[in-house]
């Protein structure tokens, strides 16, 4: 994984609650067996005005001119605003692989789907949680004249929209990862003792869940 | 020792180790996978070098992609190449990493969450995890399960952990009897309607009370699919007499001493006298309606006997608009009777409904009857192999068949639309399955989430009807 810089973007406004996973990625395009490759069907029913299936050339694909992501003000954006319970709906990560598949590096909503927002981490995306009145603030920010752009720095765990300074909560751990671009599996391989010592005990107890 | 949630003690036996800030390092007894969530876990494996901790403890087998319709061209037969690929891609892996897997053409092959339980491989006291958010279903036996996303399915196999933080605890409890009609699907939808599709967020749901007590573990197989609608990622179920019998002679649970061992823990495995809840909810189980979705999200959803909500009479303005949309996304008007909707299709089937009990509800109400002509297409599919089998043994499929319904091989089929089975746009369609999210079962198709005798009723009927009238 990445380290996660400090970085500047711009922010696309997603004025809609309850953006479930299935919006941010039609499932005809989970059929991929690879992990890359998703940005281009990002929201892809809201954002281009056929249907769309794997294969096609998403480049000749009339866009929906209304959908925030064709506004040419937000095109590069790296930052995503969203409404409350953003990622509901499937496990499946897909969801996060196509918003950094895109460019998001960053997702701000008032809150987020748990395993939604879980996955995200794992991809070096940072969801990050704030107040519904600053979230309100931010879609004015962002949606009236120029596009807004954030500077987000996590090691301080501050947002930065204009000379306005944000803090936000991360878990320690999860930052910790992002931020030394640290993956998961190689970590929990560092506890192979306390596995194996967890499986020895566990056998005696409970010898059946071994079989 | 201070009283403990069912919850607690199913964390505390899993816990290899934790961090001072709560993160914790907690062991896997089983993983289930299926082919849409895991090629890209094995490649990651592959990529790095690993092999499986503990290969015996994962059972994979397909249940997305797979054909319902005849399969005896195998595999290679699978019309789109894209589905093909998954399928095959999920063979290959399970041969290469030893992994028993149920393939396409296995008798046991199913859906994930009905096979995990029928075979035993989901015990009373093991954490179970998936790649698919239904894994919150094999909660009904007393197990903590919940779903994953694919880069954890790849820290399973190569660790047997996953790194979580513990959730808090909330109880729900249905205490009374509920009214003739009234199955497990609508009390979750009740329970859905009333502390909303994020109500369990950061949640770990027990579902206590007599109503729940008075399910079968089938039932409960499917309250708890739906817990991950009320937005919790696991829900569960004490450990009792009815969970006990129903492990007992499964293929992988244990047997002879080892069984004796294994009851007398699972015995313990209920909430102390006592213990505290983050949150607790509770209904009454008699005031339950039989239940339909109106809407395109499961907490948009009324009894029988209602009319469609007004989003006019509804205070808060972003809940208003959503209702709005839903309405005119659903082609509904405010107002209508629930039971003058009228249906294109019919589905019955999914991990949430399409075990034996769900069969037989929605047979008895389709014998003897006919599917309605407005009714294009009723689709009959068996959440397994096994169950399939044990239908036709009980000559369910006959009923089915002669009244008209399509009678199909086990699979997701029409849940999530990713194989042939599909609503085309503005199809309206009462389903058994548990989203009604907006293009779910199809583009621009139209979802009513409904238990298995409503959806047999409404298949014969049209409509939705009150289904104590017709039994
Ligand atoms: S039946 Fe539907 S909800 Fe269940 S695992 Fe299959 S696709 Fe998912």
């Amino acid at each position: 994984m990445e380290k996660f810089e400090t970085f500047t973007g711009i922010v696309c406004p997603l004025d809609r609650s309850n953006v479930d996973t299935d919006a941010i990625i039609p499932k005809q395009f989970l059929k991929s067996i690879k992990r890359s490759g998703f940005g281009p069907n990002l929201f892809d029913e809201w954002r281009y005005l056929d249907h769309g299936e794997p294969g096609m050339d998403n480049r000749k694909r009339a866009v929906n001119p209304d959908f925030v992501l064709n506004d040419p003000r937000y095109q590069g954006a790296q930052i995503l605003l969203a409404r409350k319970n953003f990622g509901c709906g499937s496990s499946r990560e897909h969801a996060p692989w196509a918003l950094a598949d895109y460019g998001f590096r960053v997702i701000v909503a008032p809150s987020f789907a748990d395993i939604f927002f879980s996955n995200c981490f794992k991809n070096g995306l940072l969801p990050i949680v704030l107040e519904e009145e600053i979230i309100d603030r931010l879609f004015r920010l962002a949606s009236e004249g120029r596009a807004l752009e954030i500077g987000v720095d996590l090691q301080a765990q501050r947002l930065f929209p204009g000379d306005e300074e944000i803090p936000f909560e991360v878990d320690p751990f999860r930052k910790h990862c992002l931020l030394n671009g640290l993956d998961d599996i190689g970590l929990t391989l560092q506890q192979v003792d306390a596995i194996r010592a967890y499986e020895a005990r566990r056998k005696s107890e409970a010898p059946w869940l071994f079989c | 020792m201070s009283a403990k949630t069912l919850y607690d003690k199913l964390w505390e036996s899993h816990l290899v180790r934790s961090d001072e800030d709560g993160t914790a390092l907690i062991y896997i007894d089983r993983h289930l996978l299926h082919e849409v969530t895991s090629p890209q876990a094995f490649e990651g494996l592959r990529l790095a070098g690993r092999k499986p901790w503990r290969a015996g403890a994962n059972l994979a087998t397909p249940d997305h992609n797979v054909p319902t319709t005849d399969r005896a061209g195998g595999v290679a037969a699978i019309a789109d190449p894209i589905s093909r690929t998954q399928v095959e891609t999920l063979d290959v892996n399970c041969r290469e990493f030893a992994i028993a897997e149920f393939e396409m053409l296995d008798h046991r092959q199913g859906i994930v969450h009905v096979v995990g339980p029928e075979q035993g491989a989901t015990l009373p006291g093991m954490t179970v995890v998936c790649g698919d958010s239904h894994t919150s279903t094999h909660g009904a036996v007393g197990a903590l399960a919940f779903g994953i996303g694919t880069s954890e399915v790849e820290h399973v196999l190569a660790t047997q952990c996953l790194i979580q933080k513990k959730s808090k605890a909330m109880l729900i409890r249905v205490e009374g009897e509920t009214g003739a009609g009234v199955t497990a699907k609508d009390i979750v939808l009740a329970v859905i309607g009333r502390i909303g599709t994020a109500g369990g967020t950061g949640y770990a749901i027990e579902f206590a009370g007599s109503a729940i007590e008075a399910l079968s573990i089938e039932g409960r197989l499917t309250l708890c699919n739906m817990a991950i609608e009320a937005g919790a990622r696991a829900g569960f179920v004490a450990v009792d007499d009815k969970t006990i019998d129903y492990v007992k002679g499964r293929p992988y649970a244990p047997a002879g001493e080892n069984r004796e061992r294994a009851v007398a823990y699972w015995r313990t495995l209920h909430t102390d006298e006592g213990a505290e809840f983050d949150t607790v909810v509770t209904l009454d189980a008699a005031a339950i309606k039989p239940q339909v979705t109106w809407g395109t999200s499961p907490e948009m959803v009324a009894g029988i006997d209602q009319p469609v909500p007004d989003p006019a009479n509804e205070s808060d303005s972003v809940k208003a608009e959503g209702m709005s949309r839903a309405l005119d996304y659903m082609g509904l008007e405010a107002g209508t009777p629930i039971s003058e909707i009228k249906l294109d299709k019919v589905f019955i089937g999914s991990c949430t409904n399409s075990r034996i009990e769900d069969l037989r509800a929605a047979a008895r109400i389709a014998e003897g009857r006919r599917v309605a002509e407005t009714v294009k297409l009723a689709l009959v599919v068996p959440g397994s192999g096994l169950v399939k089998a044990q239908a036709e043994a009980e000559g369910l499929d006959r009923i089915f068949i002669d009244a008209g319904f399509e009678w199909r091989e086990p699979g997701c089929s029409m849940c999530l639309a990713m194989n042939a089975d599909r609503l085309e746009p503005g199809e309206r369609c009462a389903s058994t399955s548990n989203r009604n999210f907006e293009g779910r079962q199809g583009q621009g198709g139209r979802t009513h989430l409904v238990s298995p005798a409503m959806a047999a009723a409404a298949a014969v009927s049209g409509c939705f009807v009150d289904i104590t009238a017709l039994n």
